[in-house]
């Protein structure tokens, strides 16, 4: 096990700030005045109990729910409300904790359906094919060959994801994120349901992806080793609410998240 | 102008003049709701206790009604043709549950919805083959079902009450309210509400999937058969009642697919509402608007309220 | 041992993506169409022409174009029927007022009409999906159903209220109308539908393909990737209303020759609804092997037993048709929900291996 490690990274710019966001589903609050940023280039946790509405924040920066009140500044622009279109095209890509994949569809499809934004060649070259339409699907097949290398899934390519194992699907799932070549990746319990040696494989993807293309990472973890390893910052959510953002070994100590997650010994006054 | 007068003022002032002529309207659209109330409602049954959208309720009504008079005219006395009717809608509720139902238990809800178009058809041939297409009529007499007329006069003019239609309206509040207590109060109603709510979870209670459904469908086929004979005693049985209950689907969306008080509401708010269209507004488009009217209303309502009236509101997580 | 892929590789990305990547398949598909343009023109029959392949490559036309639309963008319709209709009331308008174009074209330009009315009836698809966008689609149905009575500028005030269809040549042999013989209109069809399998092959197997499974697997998803939801679903809705369009188009012109309203209703919107089904929902090749098989069992109802010497009457074939029709899309749903087009996939992995049994 490493410890955090020194990174020449720009850790100045702020890609993705959250302002003082609140979130309520009828009657349960999911986030209640959350703010914090994610730093250009970093790889940034959000960990936190069950419930502590991890995922419901990934959900509001992706847009797919609107805050009820805060807002969130992306790249320099502030939006109150984000549909999940304006957010994928502003370089926004995640993965999903139940696997949200194209069932019907095989991998190399589920990850060349990633490139979607990227495809221009408009609608009526698509009716006839060749030419410029089927010169675009090989240059992208070209990039997503070298995103299934990348990932260590060429021999299942062709094989419809319904049928893979658990741990492939959420490759695949990875490969059809970066497909879209983001700035911000969401990952939503990318270690979820993962042996070691599946995690480590996970693990070493995450690291390059951030290394080899500079994506900034914003991670969902219960595996408090991966996010020691991996994360440069860390925030923690419980009940809705921000109880620590900092690096890893701040968070380690942090009286609150103890709390938070062991709770208290039996005759301590709170 | 002259065509905002047509149809933005005179339709009222029609109604107004002729107050006797609204009654009647008002109270075949009453009628006419109430049955369609009754076919939402096997739909309901159905859907409330499998999740299956069962688009062969409308030929079950016709189904049921078939048999019944085809019996009838082989001789069968009519309430022992009655009573074997109910044998036989039971016979189809247990093919159903074992051939469709069972083998089909995991798929998705659209392979469902397509096994009962399979059964639509395949009941419309059946009922063909076995009963014959000519249009019959409904054995009413036999059965005890009135029929005449209460004539009312005033209102400027006379308003008529078929006694059959009166019957047709009692026995449907009759139905609903068995069908509520049932629901509410018996330990069978229990477990279709808990059915419905999960199968799984239903299951690991030992509640009897298979059991359930095959009471379920029993109990919309019994539906189906007062449908089809309140309808085929008011004009007569054949196979454009299946159409019919195709009109029944705007009440579905209207009320919710899986409320009752909805099914009641969606069908009177549909029924009042095509009669009262069709009589005065219908002669300025040339008739004929009542095979769509409702459908625009669905249409409209799905838009802006997708759950219906009483339906519960569909909330997708990721 | 003949339908081996082995020493077939794949030496570019464009190779690996063609539409049909194995030899075999090529092949077949090859003899299939001098079989279908010339040894059937040469030996065909008018009976086999008239009432076997044309409607069956008509129909297998409409069942492409509501397959895009269920099978590969996932949105239900029940309104096939009249969007076929649209195509033929706009066919006749436009050749009536317009005689002199080439009706070809005008069959081909009445899709057109028809994708725009499916767009309009598509509009609720943002909001509404399932069983609910179906009964959305029933009202387009049942509306353009009364509109194709009680409007009767679009039968051309004919008195019975049918379509009545006027002579109209091409390149001076006449196509439409009495006089066209079976052949040339069977040719005619023959072409419009393989051109227009062959672009509808192209868009599936594209980024538009891509775009409409997408949205049928997970539309959230879809969205999170950045396709805009309502603009596939409209542009699914489009093309396919313009298939069945043409369909309808093709159905009156070059078919039945005229027609009455009812053509169109609800049963043939349930009809073309069975074929994709029992083809196979997703699947190009699918819609042929279910027009192939909904639209060839009545008449086989018909011919087999009398081939034994036991007629049956017509009402009777009819309904045995139905209950027969309404087995089988049970069956199917039970044993193979994807229908023959997988039952075809099968059969062909066994003739990889085949003599061996895997």
């Amino acid at each position: 096990m490493k410890g955090p490690r020194a990174r020449d990274v720009d850790l100045g710019t702020v890609l993705l700030a959250v302002e003082n966001v609140s979130l309520a589903f009828g009657g349960v609050q999911a986030l209640t005045d959350v703010s914090f940023d994610i730093r250009k280039g970093e790889i940034r946790a959000i960990i936190g109990p069950n419930g502590a509405g991890k995922t419901s924040m990934l959900n509001v920066i992706n847009g797919f729910y609107q805050p009820n009140s805060g807002r969130i500044i992306f790249k320099g622009e502030p939006r109150a409300a984000m549909r999940p279109y304006a957010a994928a095209q502003g370089g926004i890509a995640r993965t999903f904790q139940n696997l949200a994949l194209f069932r019907g569809m095989t991998v190399l499809d589920n990850i060349m359906a990633g490139r979607a934004l990227k495809m221009r060649r408009g609608f009526f070259w698509q009716l006839i094919r060749h030419g410029p339409a089927l010169k675009e699907e090989v240059e992208h097949r070209r990039r997503v060959e070298e995103i299934i290398d990348f990932l260590e899934i060429a021999a299942i390519r062709k094989i419809q994801v319904g049928r893979l194992p658990y741990g492939l699907q959420k490759r695949v799932e990875l490969g059809r994120a970066l497909a879209m070549e983001p700035d911000l990746l969401l990952l939503d319990e990318p270690m979820a349901g993962m042996n070691l040696e599946e995690k480590e494989d996970m693990s070493r993807f995450i690291l390059d992806v951030n290394r080899e293309y500079g994506t900034t990472i914003a991670l969902i973890e219960h595996d408090m080793g991966v996010v020691m390893d991996l994360s440069d910052r860390v925030v923690v959510l419980d009940y809705g609410q921000k109880i620590a953002d900092a690096a890893p070994n701040g968070v380690k100590c942090d009286k609150n998240v103890i709390r938070a997650y062991l709770g208290e010994p039996h005759g301590t006054s709170a | 102008m002259d065509l905002l007068y047509k149809i933005f003022i005179d339709p009222f002032v029609q109604m107004g003049t002729a107050p006797d002529l609204l009654v009647q309207t008002l109270w075949d659209g009453f009628v006419a709701g109430a049955l369609y109330a009754l076919i939402a409602l096997g739909f309901v049954l159905i859907f409330k206790a499998s999740g299956v959208f069962n688009f062969a309720q409308g030929i079950m009504v016709v189904f049921a009604a078939l048999t019944l008079v085809g019996l009838h005219e082989r001789g069968v006395p009519a309430f022992l043709a009655l009573g074997l009717t109910i044998v036989v809608m039971l016979a189809l509720a247990i093919g159903v549950e074992r051939l469709v139902l069972r083998p089909l238990v995991n798929q998705s809800d659209f392979i469902l919805f397509m096994a009962t178009f399979g059964l639509t058809y395949f009941l419309i041939g059946l009922g063909q083959l076995v009963f014959g297409g000519n249009p019959k009529v409904m054995i009413a007499n036999d059965l005890y079902l009135p029929s005449g007329a209460i004539e009312f006069r005033g209102l400027g003019g006379f308003v008529s009450f078929q006694k059959i239609d009166i019957a047709a309206v009692g026995i449907t509040s009759i139905m609903v309210a068995v069908l509520a207590v049932f629901f509410q109060r018996t330990r069978i109603g229990r477990a279709l509400r808990a059915v419905a709510d999960s199968h799984q979870a239903a299951l690991s209670v030992g509640i009897s999937l298979e059991q359930i459904w095959v009471i379920v469908w029993f109990a919309a086929g019994i539906v189906a058969l007062t449908t089809g004979i309140m309808w085929g005693a008011r004009s007569q049985v054949d196979f454009s009642l299946e159409i019919i209950a195709l009109r029944a689907l705007p009440v579905l969306i209207l009320g919710g697919l899986t409320s009752i008080p909805g099914a009641i509401v969606g069908g009177l708010i549909i029924g009042v509402g095509e009669k009262l269209v069709e009589f005065y507004w219908g002669p300025l488009l040339g008739g004929g608007i009542d095979t769509w009217f409702s459908y625009v209303i669905a249409l409209g309502f799905l838009v802006f309220r997708p759950q219906g009236l009483f339906g519960e509101k569909l909330i997708e997580r990721i | 041992m003949f339908y081996r892929e082995v020493g077939q590789y794949k030496t570019s990305y464009a190779a690996d993506m063609a539409v049909f990547p194995i030899l075999q398949d090529r092949i077949g598909l090859a003899i299939i169409l001098v079989i279908a343009f010339v040894l059937v023109p040469l030996l065909g029959n008018d009976f086999l022409l008239n009432s076997v392949l044309i409607p069956f490559l008509i129909f297998s036309l409409a069942t492409i174009g509501l397959n895009l639309l269920t099978g590969y963008a996932g949105l239900l319709s029940l309104g096939t029927g009249a969007f076929m209709g649209v195509g033929a009331y706009a066919c006749l308008k436009l050749t009536t007022s317009f005689p002199l174009v080439n009706i070809v074209i005008w069959i081909l330009v009445s899709g057109f009409f028809s994708a725009a009315v499916g767009t309009l009836f598509g509009l609720p698809s943002l909001r509404i999906k399932g069983f609910y966008l179906a009964v959305a689609t029933l009202a387009a149905q049942f509306f353009l159903e009364w509109c194709f009575t009680r409007i009767p500028w679009l039968y051309n005030n004919s008195v019975s209220g049918a379509i009545e269809v006027p002579l109209r040549k091409l390149m001076g042999v006449p196509i439409t109308g009495p006089t066209a013989t079976s052949l040339t209109r069977y040719l005619v069809v023959l072409s419009i539908v393989v051109v227009m399998t062959w672009i509808a092959a192209n868009l599936v197997h594209g980024r538009i393909g891509r775009m409409w499974m997408s949205v049928r697997d997970m539309d959230l998803a879809a969205e999170l990737i950045g396709i805009r939801l309502l603009r596939a679903k409209l542009l699914a809705f489009a093309v396919s209303s313009f298939y069945s369009g043409v369909a309808g188009a093709m159905l009156v012109f070059l078919w039945y020759g005229g027609a009455e309203a009812d053509v169109f209703n609800i049963n043939q919107s349930f009809l073309i609804l069975f074929m994709v089904i029992i083809g196979g929902l997703g699947t190009l090749i699918g819609s042929y092997f279910g027009a192939a098989l909904i639209y060839i069992l009545p008449i086989g109802l018909r011919a087999i037993p009398a081939a034994f010497g036991l007629p049956i009457r017509p009402a009777t074939s009819e309904q045995l048709t139905f209950v027969i029709v309404g087995m089988l899309i049970i069956i199917f749903l039970v044993l193979e929900p994807n229908g023959l087009a997988r039952l075809w996939q099968i059969a062909k992995q066994k003739l990889r291996v085949w003599p061996f049994p895997y």
